[in-house]
């Protein structure tokens, strides 16, 4: 099931859902990468709020996603992730270095309007 | 309830494993912080399965030691098996350009992990996890 991408200004929300299969994530990586261009996003927040587990394959995958974005001009902020989610990747020894991460939407959107800020 | 299998062949079963691997720890009154940790466990073990064996399956059952309650997980695969099983167990080392940190993370996640691999025959991964 695709992952719904919004738009809200120059950001691009995406929300994922719970069931995410790997194909959903890839398939997020590649429609985020379109649509930065086609309607020249500035940002990207990922809402991982919904999931219950976040592996090894996707974070390295949402690692992708921000690197891409970031080559395409625009910043990525990760939100969402819950305790118990956030305990299990430091017990699996992942970080989301190089990806902003904030604590939800309000949070991950206040953070980009700094950077943004901060860059001109 | 003895035990669940999932049958692993495509990458959509990851998903149904951990799923189930959940449910189980949920029934067997684990928290849900280390519910957390047995579907991501379950998560890693079975992901290894669809990328190098292509198939395999997870066997999920209850574990009972007197007082003691808990999970077991199964992972097993015919695949090609692992040649330097201290190596597979390294954080960091991958052979697949992956992050390599399935394996011993799994093992920090889990309270017990056993790998029984033979290059030739396949993977057998137990892991077991207790109620606190």
């Amino acid at each position: 099931m695709p992952v719904p991408i919004l738009k809200q200004g120059d950001t691009l929300i995406a929300s994922v859902v719970s069931a995410l299969t790997d194909d959903d994530l890839v398939q997020l990586r590649d429609d985020l990468a379109q649509r930065i261009g086609t309607v020249r996003a500035k940002s990207v927040v990922i809402d991982v709020t919904a999931l219950d587990v976040l592996d090894s394959f996707a974070t390295r995958t949402l690692r992708g996603i921000a690197y891409t974005a970031r080559l395409r001009g625009a910043e990525t902020c990760v939100v969402g992730i819950q305790p118990e989610v956030a305990f299990a990747m430091v017990q699996l020894g992942l970080t989301m270095e190089g990806v902003s991460t904030a604590l939800d939407l309000e949070a991950g959107l206040a953070l980009l309007a700094t950077k943004h800020r901060e860059k001109k | 309830m003895n035990e669940v299998r999932v049958a692993i062949e495509r990458e959509a079963d990851i998903v149904l494993a951990r799923q189930a691997g959940r449910q189980l720890a949920a029934e067997l009154g684990f928290s849900t912080t280390d519910q957390t940790l047995i579907a991501t466990a379950i998560s890693e073990v079975a992901r290894n399965i669809v990328v190098y064996a292509t198939k395999g399956e997870i066997v999920l059952s209850r574990l009972e030691e007197g007082e003691r309650a808990g999970i077991v997980v199964v992972a097993i695969d015919r695949g090609p098996g692992i040649d330097n099983k201290e190596l597979a167990l390294r954080d960091g080392y991958s052979t697949k350009n992956s992050l390599g940190l399935g394996l011993p993370g799994a093992r920090r996640l889990m309270d017990d992990f056993v790998l029984d691999s033979e290059v030739g025959r396949g993977t057998t991964i137990t892991m077991r996890k207790w109620r606190r």
